[in-house]
């Protein structure tokens, strides 16, 4: 079998039987790379020497001992706005460009920890903000599906990167659907960990109250292997919360399923349609039950979040001045330094959100914009936590269409905005949700989205597991 | 419609120079998304002004906050951290007159 296409596991057992070293896997890797990211570009960056190094100091464990962690010598890759000590991160914007990282991200540090090795840093929207990786300074990634059409967003790169092979897993973060979304377009399985229960610390930071980092592999198991080791109580992150992984006991038989109608009115591909409600008939011929559900403030939840992720991305974004770090351009005046440094270092979109952001939270708007949106996410909260008292899991579509064409969004900004209408609640409420491949049209992805209460990944795990069994049959 | 006063005066709040062509793409723009913010008008007034949202309960728990006190971090960083301004001069960053 290929290296290429070996799990987490596979390729553990395959060290542990000596059958290849990590230095033989991660060039695999690397020449994959070499091969196909001049037409994917899910890469911004190619840690070469980094890898190498982690791999040989990898394989110096594997050798010695008989008990290493699961992740030691398996090559990764990293969304461009989480920090690795000593490479570039740009966060995909001309406004870092050059910026190396001064430290590790937690996560980073918990994946070293346990002997990862880290090929490269991989495309994105500019700051995270976007649905197709096209708002990044420096290069459009495609969809390995289809090269014509986007890879969905922000973290692109990271879901390309794993479904071309350039990678066995990849991070990305998530703030309204970053991580689900291009997952469901590609055809990989995402997760959006609950909020708090991955430290933020090294992150990039877009909106903190809803930014989430999290793992995109090829199957399930992969995610919560991943999962497991980045998630955790932080002291350097005062959100992130003790968090003890417990296998749960549910099963899809017996499963109380809820299924949102808003999510099915309007709006949505019938196509996709078809394909999610086939994978949820799927599950009551395996014994759950499904109930149907409402979510009443779900017209909402674009809206709210359109004016709450921008407000704190306006706060979060005001430390590029061109004073500490980045992009710097020559002024007059201190006035004209932020003026200009900001002005030619940021792009369009992001440029957009900060203008959004400025508006919501300034005198005279604040009242009707910020504080009726923060009135909003709290009945958002309320709707899950009242579902949640009647069902088990949430399951619906990721994204109300499968990956669109390059260009085809770019004019019209508010129609990009509308590719998240089912994954922001769902950083609102700080819920956790995963989205797993459930059919296909054509040759392009549609991913399943299953949402769970507070800390419950491991119910939604056990879940998709199944799901993913269950699907593959067909 | 948001006029062109007004977003002149939020782009100079947010310190962004706009172009002329960039101040007319971003009145279109933001009115467009303003406009669909409207369906927030909708939303019945909440009846008791809680609007707390972060699971403050559970940070409480975990005890999230920690002292108040200097840690120790490798002399390199410092270094490092003032390396990577763009104006600097013995250890400090330059910054212009700010009065």
């Amino acid at each position: 079998m290929d290296i290429l296409d070996l799990t987490i596991k596979q390729l553990h057992e395959g060290f542990l039987k000596k059958q290849f070293s990590s230095v033989e896997v991660t060039e695999a890797y690397l020449e994959q790379i070499e091969k196909k990211d001049k037409d994917i570009g899910a890469y911004l960056t190619i840690t070469e020497k980094l890898a190498i190094t982690q791999a040989k100091n990898a394989d110096k464990i594997i050798s010695s001992r008989k008990d290493f962690p699961l992740l030691c010598g398996l090559p990764c890759a990293i969304k461009d706005n989480i920090l690795v000590e000593g490479e570039k991160c740009t966060a995909g914007s001309k406004i870092l460009e050059n910026y190396l990282a001064p430290y590790d991200a937690t996560v980073i540090k918990k994946l070293k920890k346990d002997g990862a090795v880290i090929l490269g840093k991989t495309n994105l929207d500019e700051f995270a903000m976007g649905a197709s990786t096209e708002n990044s300074a420096f290069k459009k990634t495609k969809n390995p599906n289809d090269l014509t059409r986007v890879p969905g967003g922000s973290s692109g790169g990271s879901a390309a990167a794993v479904l071309a092979k350039e990678c066995c897993y990849a991070l990305g973060t998530d703030t309204g659907g970053s991580i689900r979304q291009p997952a469901s377009f590609c055809g990989v399985v995402g997760l959006k960990p609950t909020y708090g229960s991955v430290s933020r610390y090294g992150l990039v930071a877009f909106a903190s109250s809803l930014d989430q980092a999290g793992p995109l592999a090829k199957n399930v198991e992969d995610v919560k292997i991943i999962f497991n080791v980045i998630s955790g109580k932080d002291y350097l992150d005062a959100t992130s919360v003790y968090y003890k992984f417990k296998e749960s006991n549910k099963r899809i038989k017996g499963l109380k399923i809820g299924v949102p109608k808003e999510y099915f009115k309007k709006g949505i591909d019938k196509e996709v349609e078809k394909i999610i409600k086939n994978a949820i008939k799927k599950a009551e011929d395996n014994g759950a039950k499904i109930i149907e559900i409402s979510l009443p403030n779900s017209d909402y939840a674009l809206a709210c979040y359109y004016i709450l992720a921008p407000s704190e991305a306006s706060a979060n974004l005001a430390r590029y001045d061109g004073i500490k770090y980045g992009f710097s351009e020559p002024a007059e005046n201190l006035l004209g330094t932020y003026l200009k440094s900001r002005g030619n270092g940021f792009g369009p979109e992001v440029k957009r959100r900060i203008m959004l952001g400025t508006y919501s939270l300034s005198s005279g708007y604040y009242d009707a914009y910020y504080k009726k949106a923060q009135e909003v996410r709290r009945l958002i909260k309320e709707d899950f936590k009242k579902t949640f008292e009647k069902v088990d899991l949430i399951m619906g579509p990721t994204s109300p269409s499968p990956a669109f064409k390059i260009g085809e969004r770019t004019d019209n900004p508010l129609s990009m905005y509308l590719a998240d209408i089912y994954t922001v609640s769902v950083n609102l409420a700080g819920l956790p949700a995963i989205s797993l491949p459930a059919g296909k049209i054509g040759k392009l992805p549609v991913g399943l989205q299953i949402i769970g209460n507070y800390f419950e990944e491991n119910k939604i795990l056990v879940v998709a597991g199944e799901m993913e069994r269950m699907l593959k049959l067909t | 419609m948001i006029s062109k006063e007004e977003v002149i005066h939020i782009a100079k709040l947010a310190r962004l120079e706009l172009t002329e062509k960039e101040i007319e793409k971003m009145q279109k723009d933001l009115s467009a998304i303003l406009d669909y913010f409207n369906v927030l008008k909708k939303v019945p007034k909440l009846k008791n002004g809680k609007k707390n949202n972060l699971n403050t309960s559970l940070i409480r728990a975990n005890k999230g906050i920690r002292r108040d006190g200097v840690g120790q971090k490798s002399s390199s960083l410092a270094n490092n951290l003032v390396q990577s301004a763009p104006d600097k001069k013995e250890g400090y960053i330059k910054v212009k007159a700010v009065l």
